[in-house]
């Protein structure tokens, strides 16, 4: 999706520069949510900045960014939620998604090893950081939201 | 019950960090836990989510304000996992474009990344296990994995193998 994003952004359309872009891209990595929609927001408001407007309608522009990006997906899901729905009780249906789901297993565990790069894992306090994490998670339950609180103050405290 | 899935979400928005598979562990959590779903019908969305274009996070958080409460839950749910990194960001472009050179953000980021991905691998074994996979059924997450993971293969091409293989072991080989 990034690069589909440069492609229209900073190439044909002159929005903004690839040092921006670059730029939007780490601080989009490192917010909370998903990227691709923080850096919609944050090109957005970036993009009509530089044309000259005011910060009301950079905003704006943010939000009009934002809820582009989504729509596609709002309309493919509802359609397919709504047929979803109606058909899930079908045999065939629950056969399919009786074989999908030992699948979606490794799709999960595939998107966890895809993370397992040298930007995670920059030294040895990263693996100590993943193992006291995975064994917290898994023996004792821990809520992730607490896990990724404690984590940044590991964080904080080991790179001191 | 609107608000409560408004705000729910809004928790989950706010702790997806490093990217929208985050959002796993944490739904699970808050709505799978809370038995407003099971896990299968989980599993399930997430398969189709995954597979759509557009943001994966996005996706996921319309299936399950459908699944919840229809087209209202759709919205909300989407809203609330998109409100709190909208307002961040729009606070770091107004205000705080220094974001990223704060040290201790730095720091604290480096904790938090390889905590993401213990966050993505446990419910890999949890769901393993409810699944029951057991014998030679574990051969199809293993395979999955490492072929997208090593072979680049797209998880589209493997969810429709798997769903006609789903179908066909089904309807054809129980049979006999």
């Amino acid at each position: 999706m990034l690069s589909l994003i440069q492609d229209e952004v900073v190439d044909k359309h002159g929005w903004i520069s690839t040092q921006e872009f670059t730029d939007i891209v780490a601080i989009s990595q490192m917010t909370p949510g998903p990227i691709g929609i923080n850096s919609a927001t944050y090109i957005g408001y970036t993009a009509v900045q530089n044309a000259g407007y005011s910060t009301e309608i950079s905003i704006l522009g943010s939000v009009i960014a934002t809820f582009a990006v989504c729509l596609p997906s709002f309309i493919l899901v509802l359609i397919i939620s709504y047929y979803f729905a109606r058909f899930k009780n079908n045999k065939y249906v629950e056969a399919a998604f009786t074989g999908l789901r030992p699948a979606t297993v490794g799709l999960i565990a595939a998107a966890a090893l895809l993370l397992v790069n040298a930007e995670n894992f920059i030294d040895a306090k990263s693996v100590l950081i993943f193992i006291g994490s995975f064994i917290l998670t898994w023996k004792y339950k821990m809520h992730p939201i607490l896990m990724i609180f404690i984590a940044g103050i590991a964080g904080i405290i080991l790179y001191w | 019950m609107y608000w409560t899935l408004f705000i729910t979400f809004v928790r989950i928005g706010a702790f997806t960090i490093g990217g929208g598979y985050a959002m796993l562990p944490l739904i699970q959590r808050e709505v799978v836990d809370r038995g407003w779903m099971s896990k299968e019908e989980f599993l399930d969305l997430f398969a189709v989510a995954q597979s759509l274009p557009g943001v994966f996070a996005v996706n996921i958080s319309i299936f399950v304000g459908y699944k919840l409460k229809k087209l209202t839950g759709s919205v909300i749910c989407a809203l609330g996992t998109i409100l709190p990194s909208f307002l961040i960001i729009l606070a770091i472009a107004l205000f705080f474009t220094q974001f990223r050179e704060n040290e201790w953000v730095e720091k604290a980021f480096k904790g938090l990344r390889p905590a993401v991905v213990a966050l993505i691998a446990v419910p890999v074994i949890t769901t393993a296990r409810s699944l029951r996979l057991r014998g030679w059924v574990l051969v199809i997450p293993v395979v999955v994995a490492l072929s997208i993971w090593l072979l680049s293969l797209s998880p589209v091409y493997i969810i429709i193998v798997a769903a006609a293989g789903g179908l066909y072991y089904r309807m054809y080989l129980k049979r006999h």
